[in-house]
């Protein structure tokens, strides 16, 4: 247990009064530990998008410095310039054109992006990828809890993380939220509410009959209460999540219950439909309309988390990538590494956060993908670490098992 | 040894394996595993009323509407390029996602006029209530629960587009039902080589880079139907393949494509093979090497596959698991495997071997009705016959639209899944509706309660159906009692 690490770690100035300290600056790199600790002071929002089907990190970031990237990409390929150029990041690397609100965020130092990432995972199998990516365990198969389900279980109760628990988003929510812990659940209205009374007298039922029951209505029932408070009920309908406006509907929603007082400060959601086996299109086209839905919730949870905006960060991870080349059909096939996004007015912005492995066919994973150089698990350990005040051995045993190999990546919050 | 006379066991078996009792079937029935067996038939489960007969007149008539579709736009573009006047309504439309229309009320759907749906949408709404109409019309619904199983285990979905949305009924119809009392490998090729799955995995895009075609165009493979094939329609993720047999399964079933619109190679919208996309030689798969011509030698791989040890056991701990528990007795598991092993994966006698079971009759009702499960239970308890809108909306919400499921591995089956805060909540606003819809129709719902639960009726349900504030609370607290959820 981390018991004493977390004692220690309520007796330390807030982390900013660490930085505001002369030397602090220069003792930072010598006091992670402690550093981490005083992180536990702020009072941080952390959200979690899955885009599940794989993304294709070499469409939504494309490496245009890199001189094997078009041939790769015929048919699909961005370019610097024209009526549909690619979004200018660092000169290497563009982002796509759907995206210009991370383009922005990205420019105001609110956005850092992580290429040639990968979990530990180096199959090709959605769901075990995705296993793997929300399970934070080294292998597929172990899915009876979520990383993000055992972070708060670590953390001490009482404090703000631990007491509201985590927002599964989602009829059926997340992997990576569900365990031990209480997870809060919500998706988009789509039918009038049954009354109050009926779900009461359902409530003394499974009371009585069935603990399993008895034990999500009432995590239900607490979420709507967090959900009422904050005032007008969302319009009901709209399309899914693997469509823009079923993005934006989801992100709304988890903003809001995020940006509560009393509400979640963790929340897990998903965007689907990033499968692109065929047509994945180029500057236009299918993927670029999933990536303009993503961008458009990028920027509901700026506008929607305002208020905690500076405390917060979202960070965007798919289950792997995929292949460095065009396939048959106009499409990718799977593959291996990608991109991840870390967003919000929490995060040490405006980087690229790489290792660039390269195109040519000997630079390739297995002379077809994206080589990984980047553990997606560093990262979010690192996230982590910084905004709740977990210690690395915690992260490495209960959060992370088997991560003890690799530190949390340092530095990317502020 | 189980005691096959007590009534509470027989309802209970009843509601495992079948798709939910309907008024009177609930107390009474005595030679309940009978009833369930009578439903296996050489000939598969009942075939649903439709006006398609199948996939190959969906196909055509689908062509015809994109061609349609394809004149209505240039006209519009012309028009517009004149500065000519609106073009007319309803052309060139896009399908909407299958949900209805939200937040309109249930039960009054007979809306004002609306313009008919686009025709994939308007196949798929007639597939969707024959389907059901067909569910509520079985006696025990054992051959129905297993078209179910089947149709998820090797799912298309309608998300996929217009082509998927217009055959994914056919589908079932015709690959999975035919089949389900047949040899695992039968149902195996008939649904590979079916047009919705070839489309929905991108197969009949797919061209053999050695190929006449592929040399000349220099396109190539998608592997994502070999993929799956092997991932999650019979060895199972861990059932020992490597990328290399994906790739070379991929290879071998070049070729598999549906015929399009100029009906080259048959009638447009059925299976075809096509040598000219097809990758000639022979194809190392799971270390044995396949030189058959043509489509041969897809079906030798299938004929393989669906043979292989790791099929037996990832097919028999799926079933077990839909069916009994989340976590299935282990002996039961193995029964089931011994039994697809050594019969060649003899369908009939596995799902009488299920349903005879010792095990997997005395295990307790721990699994969560799916959404699709509860909402046809509803229907047959309440005697509904439900429209269109009356079972894609709350199918819709609950998050099971039919033949929808975000991904190629169909909808979960397991507690975890349909057991949460959200899904919880919504099961209860469709009960509240539901409840709502058949006040009318319901005598009494305390003898209802005995109808379909019967010895299964906890005093606490009967107790709070009986002090409910008003006849559709009470019918809601049937729906949503634990006797009625789990199964």
């Amino acid at each position: 247990m981390a018991a004493d690490d977390d004692d220690c770690e309520r007796m330390t100035p807030s982390r900013r009064a660490v930085l505001g300290a002369a030397s602090a600056l220069f003792a930072w790199s010598y006091m992670p530990k402690f550093a981490h600790a005083a992180a536990g002071s702020r009072d941080s929002r952390f959200l979690l998008v899955v885009l599940r089907g794989a993304l294709d990190g070499l469409s939504a970031v494309p490496p245009l410095g890199d001189p094997g990237y078009a041939d790769l990409r015929e048919g699909i390929a961005l370019a610097k310039d024209g009526p549909e150029a690619a979004l200018p990041l660092d000169g290497f690397f563009y982002l796509h054109p759907a995206m210009p609100n991370l383009a922005r965020l990205y420019a105001e130092g609110q956005a850092a992006i992580v290429h040639a990432s990968a979990t530990g995972y180096r199959e090709r199998s959605h769901f075990d990828g995705q296993d793997v990516l929300e399970s934070g365990q080294g292998g597929p198969g172990k899915t009876d809890s979520g990383w993000l389900n055992r972070l708060i279980a670590s953390l001490p109760p009482g404090e703000a993380v631990s007491r509201h628990g985590a927002l599964g988003v989602g009829v059926v929510p997340p992997l990576v939220v569900r365990g031990s812990a209480p997870v809060l659940g919500w998706a988009p209205p789509r039918m009038a509410r049954a009354g109050a009374d009926l779900v009461q007298r359902l409530s003394d039922l499974y009371g009585e009959r069935d603990p399993a029951l008895a034990l999500v209505l009432k995590r239900a029932i607490e979420t709507e209460l967090i959900a009422s408070k904050q005032g007008a009920e969302q319009p009901r309908g709209g399309g899914g999540p693997d469509s823009a406006e079923g993005m934006k509907r989801i992100a709304e929603g988890a903003a809001r219950l995020v940006g509560a007082e009393d509400g979640p400060r963790i929340a897990a959601l998903a965007f689907e439909g990033w499968d692109t086996h065929a047509n994945e299109g180029g500057a236009k086209g299918r993927l670029a309309t999933l990536l303009g839905g993503l961008d458009g919730a990028l920027a509901t949870f700026e506008s929607g988390l305002k208020t905690v905006w500076k405390d917060t960060v979202v960070m965007v991870v798919t289950e792997f990538g995929r292949t460095a080349r065009v396939n048959g059909t106009v499409g990718t096939d799977h593959g291996t590494g990608t991109v991840a996004f870390l967003v919000g007015g929490a995060v040490k912005g405006r980087r690229m956060i790489v290792d660039w492995p390269g195109l040519k066919p000997e630079q390739l994973h297995e002379q077809r993908d994206l080589r990984p150089t980047t553990d997606i698990r560093a990262v979010a350990k690192g996230v982590v670490a910084d905004l709740f005040g977990l210690s690395g051995p915690v992260l490495a045993e209960k959060v992370f098992p088997g991560t003890g190999g690799f530190a949390p990546m340092q530095g990317l919050v502020i | 040894m189980a005691d096959w006379s007590d009534p509470r066991l027989r309802t209970q078996v009843l509601q495992r394996f079948g798709l939910g009792p309907k008024p009177g079937q609930g107390g009474t029935v005595a030679d309940v595993r009978e009833r369930l067996l009578a439903e296996i038939s050489s000939d598969g489960a009942p075939q649903p009323r439709v006006g398609f007969s199948g996939a190959a007149p969906i196909g055509r008539a689908l062509y015809a509407f994109e061609d349609e579709e394809r004149a209505a736009r240039e006209a519009k573009r012309v028009a517009v390029q004149q500065g000519g006047g609106q073009p007319a309504m309803g052309q060139g439309v896009q399908v909407a996602a299958a949900s209805p229309m939200p937040g309109q009320p249930q039960g009054s759907i007979a809306a004002p006029a609306q313009p008919a749906p686009p025709f994939p949408q308007a196949v798929y709404r007639e597939e969707v209530v024959s389907r059901v109409q067909g569910a509520l019309e079985a006696e025990a619904g054992f051959a129905e629960r297993l078209v179910q199983f089947w149709s998820n285990h090797f799912c298309v979905s309608v998300a996929k587009g217009n082509f998927v949305r217009a055959m994914a009924g056919a589908f079932e119809r015709e690959a999975i039902r035919p089949n389900i009392f047949g040899r695992f490998e039968d149902l195996l090729i008939a649904v590979e080589s079916h047009p919705a799955m070839l489309n929905f995995l991108d197969n009949q895009l797919s061209i053999g880079p050695d190929s006449r075609a592929g040399k000349r165009r220099g396109r190539g493979l998608n592997e994502n139907l070999a993929r799956e094939i092997m991932e999650l329609h019979t060895l199972g993720v861990s059932g020992g393949y490597t990328q290399a047999d994906v790739t070379s399964l991929a290879r071998i079933i070049t070729g598999w494509t549906v015929v399009g619109r100029d009906a080259r190679l048959g009638f447009p919208g059925s299976f075809a093979f096509n040598p000219g996309l097809h990758d000639p030689g022979g194809q190392r798969l799971l270390g044995k090497v396949y030189r058959q011509e043509g489509k041969e030698k897809g079906m030798a791989a299938l004929a393989d596959l669906a043979r292989h040890p790791s099929t037996a056991s990832f097919i028999a701990r799926k079933l077990a698991r839909h069916f009994v528990a989340d976590d299935p007795p282990q002996a039961l598991v193995a029964e089931l495997a011994r039994v697809f092993r050594d019969t060649g994966g003899d369908l009939a006698a596995l799902s009488r071997a299920l349903v005879t079971s010792e095990l997997a009759g005395v295990a307790p009702a721990t699994k969560l009705r799916t959404p699709q499960e509860f909402l046809v239970a509803a229907f047959r308890a309440l005697g509904r016959k439900p429209d269109y809108g009356q079972v894609a909306g709350p199918l819709g919400v609950m998050g099971q639209p039919l033949w929808q499921p975000s991904g190629p591995d169909g909808y979960p089956d397991t507690n975890a899944a349909w057991a949460t805060p959200e899904g919880i909540k919504t099961r209860i606003d469709v009960a509240a509706q539901l409840g709502r819809q058949a006040a009318g129709s319901v005598a009494d719902p305390r003898a209802l309660v005995e109808e379909v639960l019967g010895p299964l009726a906890s005093p606490q349900t009967r107790q709070a159906v009986a002090r409910a504030e008003s006849k559709p609370q009470a019918l809601a607290l049937l729906l949503m009692s634990p006797e009625f959820q789990r199964r």
